[in-house]
């Protein structure tokens, strides 16, 4: 299976890709089906999500609510815009920590490739400053990790 | 907790462009403000100003030279930066490993109830 590839499109955006050997109606669905969400959107080990609400439909809302061991934890708001069944979704999200994060708008598509699927995330956050800020935070589970090496913006191990 | 607020003063500071030109320059090397004013076209006190805010974030130290203050990099604050990140970055990882393993126990249900 493919890595993940992540990289900054822009002063605002964000884009994930990765593979999976199965179809797009299989990765389609574990992308909206609560059942099978909380069995994977998880994070760093020791987290588990013990709420997960969806609505699937364009306008509708869901709610995710991770939780540790040591019972910290924090909650993603989000409606969906758009839905095509087993190809694509368009939702905006939030993450509240405890106040709101500026709005990521996200597009994920999942495209027929061979026997699987190529999936692509494209994110797209407000301004530069809110797309730095959320590293710190690792919102949205750390897709935005790999800003500053993807984009060399310091050959890591040069330091003096 | 500490740790924490350096990291969000370190992404905050790389959130700007100007920033992250300086820090790409002094990973070459170590340089004085009048050296780093030069190739941006910028004033030595706004250069200045940006140094402050990168040394607060702890990604970059100086050392007095007579009446200059050369700047470079700080190795740990940059290391923490990298640290982190791979840690979030394995966390996404992890999430997908997850749902590779969901897809095929989906895939297999799937086979199951053709037979």
């Amino acid at each position: 299976m493919s890595k993940l590839e992540l990289k900054t499109e822009g002063d605002t955006h964000i884009v994930v890709t990765r593979r999976f050997a199965a179809p797009p109606e299989s990765v389609y669905r574990a992308h909206t089906d609560p059942k099978l969400i909380q069995k994977w959107l998880l994070g760093p080990e020791g987290w588990t999500m013990p709420v997960c609400e969806v609505d699937a439909r364009p306008g509708g809302k869901f709610r995710y609510e991770w939780k540790n061991a040591q019972g910290s934890g924090f909650h993603i708001t989000g409606e969906y815009v758009e839905l095509k069944p087993s190809s694509r979704i368009v939702h905006v999200e939030r993450m509240w920590l405890p106040d709101p994060t500026p709005d990521n708008h996200v597009d994920t598509r999942f495209d027929k490739d061979g026997a699987g699927t190529l999936m692509t995330i494209r994110m797209t956050l407000p301004d530069e400053k809110t797309r730095a800020g959320m590293l710190a935070t690792g919102m949205a589970g750390g897709m935005e990790a790999s800003y500053v090496r993807l984009e060399g913006l310091i050959p890591f191990g040069a330091t003096a | 907790m500490q740790a924490a607020t350096q990291l969000d003063a370190a992404f905050l500071a790389m959130a700007d462009p100007t920033r992250r030109a300086i820090l790409a320059r002094l990973a070459k090397g170590e340089a004085t403000v009048a050296e780093l004013a030069k190739p941006f076209n910028i004033t030595q006190p706004s250069v200045s100003q940006h140094l402050k805010v990168l040394e607060d974030a702890g990604l970059i130290l100086s050392r007095i030279d007579g009446t200059k203050r050369p700047r470079r990099l700080a190795r740990a604050g940059v290391e923490a930066m990298d640290e982190w990140l791979a840690m979030l970055r394995k966390a996404l990882e992890r999430n997908y490993d997850r749902l590779d393993q969901v897809l095929a126990g989906m895939e297999h249900t799937k086979r199951g109830a053709k037979k």
